[in-house]
């Protein structure tokens, strides 16, 4: 029998008053596999972004992870179970350090809470150093330990992106969300971006599900990708059939040229 | 080997016992004012945790300080009589419990006030608590039980050195120990972002009314100094101005910064008896001085890293 898929859309449908955002969509992502969410601006990408990660609830449909429905769980225990996400626009922590911003994120394989971070026995303290030591490896795989004291706000726009995407690391996904991550960044940063990407999904082990406006970038990277317009899904394939394909030609550059 | 924190903590406490024991030789004046400190840096550390580390705007700290004041006040002056213990044993043991159990119901009443209106931000939470502080007032105006607003007289002067510096110790000690941990970051993260909070797993609810839950255990704690240094308690102590004053400590303390609160929560306190030799203009002075500080020093007065997030 196969594995069922790591994240099940089946007929997800969205309503705000009277818009639909994003209507029956049915999408699968498997373990360990890179997959891409294109479509023209508006097409309702973030907000079927915000359904997994629960910050929206879907009003039809279902979300299963892991074989497990997502119903009624809030962002948080979304994240528990192994979705971490990264946003649209960057949201770090700002005044944290960066070294606090990625050690924060560690906080879900926690054995210790309140009470031991005031009892400081033996074995609180043997965590702390084994996490700051966890916090500084995976830091440095992404050479950004030189910078580890600095506030976060005060990194470039580049390596906050980049920190964004470890600090969702270190919350151990199964699945990682990427929405947008090459917006704002130009030709060299996207070539460098994909590669971290592809780097990130094979050192890790995980999936990914990138939403992306940059062709270059999705068709360079993934395995499989699932277009919406409109908030429907128009098309799914490989990088080559949704090429070929004369709905997604149409969506993104108008009906003559498909 | 205890971490040095720990150590920290042992040698104020040893400070405050050694002052104590010294304190019939002080100026019954300076005494006075010093144990006003003391309580003010209890109330400036714990609201700190509320209002600068974890971001949120409670106005209602003047509350749970009544809850605890009335709460401890009531075991010490109906029950403790009836005990027929030792002078030395009210004090040292009778007194201590007291403060506890007032804390204790602070601290529920800072979860049922947290629980229901954490969902708020900003302003609009800060109207709740706003609000819930002045019912608190109101309540004790009315219950003849408590003295109503005659207020409530006799509470024994059980509030000494020890006590009171031994309490904020143990304040800064809890209020620092939660923050200095990888759990504890968490707290500054939901006041940086709560949505990226969220995201990255972390229950930004349950963080809040931890915050909550002991901030206001601790006001309650200060409560129960307070009374036992006053001997006397009024509703009208423990109004909203009472709020804005701690609030004001905080944000002149520079907002989130372990030592900038306390020098600012030492600083006002004195300077409202230095002002008292201008009588009636005190609050005038009192006003424009805040004003001029603010207009200066809009970031607080103490925002150096005085006590620098190291990562390492």
């Amino acid at each position: 029998m196969p594995l069922p898929p790591l994240l099940q859309l089946a007929n997800v449908t969205i309503r705000f008053g009277g818009l639909t955002a994003v209507s029956e969509v049915s999408a699968t992502v498997n373990e360990r596999e890179l997959v891409g969410l294109i479509g023209p601006n508006g097409a309702g990408k973030t907000t079927l972004f915000n359904m997994v990660t629960g910050v929206y609830q879907p009003t039809e449909g279902e979300i299963r992870f892991a074989g497990e429905p997502t119903a009624g769980l809030k962002p948080f225990a979304i994240t528990q179970r192994g979705i971490a996400r990264t946003f649209q626009n960057i949201r770090l922590f700002p005044s944290l350090t960066v070294f606090d911003n990625v050690r924060v994120a560690f906080h879900l394989h926690l054995a210790h809470d309140a009470v031991h971070s005031l009892t400081r026995g033996p074995k609180f303290q043997r965590e702390e150093v084994e996490l700051r030591e966890r916090t500084r490896e995976l830091l440095s795989i992404f050479s950004l330990e030189r910078v580890q004291d600095e506030p976060a706000k005060s990194l470039p726009y580049g390596d906050q992106r980049r920190l964004e995407i470890i600090r969702a690391l270190a919350t151990r996904p199964k699945l990682l969300l990427l929405d947008e991550p090459a917006a704002g960044m130009n030709p060299a940063e996207k070539v460098e971006l994909m590669k971290l990407i592809q780097f990130i999904q094979e050192k890790f082990q995980l999936a990914i599900l990138l939403v992306e406006h940059d062709m270059k970038v999705v068709m360079g990277i993934c395995q499989r990708i699932h277009v919406l317009e409109y908030g429907r899904k128009i098309a799914e394939g490989t990088p080559a059939e949704i090429r070929a394909n004369p709905a997604v030609i149409a969506a993104y550059l108008g009906k003559e040229h498909a | 080997m205890p971490p040095k924190s720990q150590l920290y903590l042992f040698a104020a406490l040893l400070v405050a016992a050694v002052a104590s024991a010294f304190s019939g030789r002080m100026d019954p004046y300076f005494l006075d004012v010093a144990l006003g400190v003391g309580i003010s840096l209890v109330l400036a550390a714990s609201l700190n945790l509320i209002n600068g580390f974890t971001g949120q705007f409670s106005l209602g700290h003047a509350g749970f300080m009544a809850v605890g004041a009335y709460t401890s006040a009531m075991v010490t002056t109906v029950l403790g009589p009836q005990l027929g213990a030792s002078a030395a044993v009210l004090q040292w043991a009778v007194f201590p419990a007291s403060l506890i159990l007032g804390g204790l119901l602070a601290a529920l009443a800072g979860l049922a006030v947290g629980a229901p209106s954490l969902r708020l931000k900003g302003d609009y939470l800060a109207i709740v608590t706003l609000g819930f502080g002045e019912i608190i007032r109101v309540i004790l105006q009315n219950v003849e039980a408590v003295g109503g607003a005659r207020g409530l007289v006799g509470v024994p002067n059980y509030t000494n050195l020890f006590w009171t510096f031994g309490g904020a110790a143990v304040t800064v000690y809890v209020v620092w120990g939660l923050l200095n941990s990888t759990y504890g970051r968490g707290f500054l993260a939901v006041a940086d972002d709560e949505v990226a909070a969220e995201a990255m797993g972390l229950n930004t609810t349950r963080y809040k009314i931890t915050a909550f839950a002991v901030g206001s255990f601790f006001a309650g704690v200060a409560g129960g100094l307070y009374a036992h240094l006053k001997g006397y308690l009024n509703p009208s102590g423990f109004d909203f101005n009472k709020s804005i004053e701690i609030v004001v400590m905080v944000i002149l303390g520079g907002m989130g910064k372990h030592v900038g609160v306390l020098i600012a929560a030492v600083l006002l306190t004195v300077l409202t008896e230095v002002l008292r030799k201008f009588g009636d203009y005190r609050m005038i002075l009192y006003s424009v001085l805040l004003i001029v500080l603010m207009l200066t020093r809009p970031q607080g007065l103490f925002t150096w890293p005085l006590w620098k997030r190291k990562a390492a």
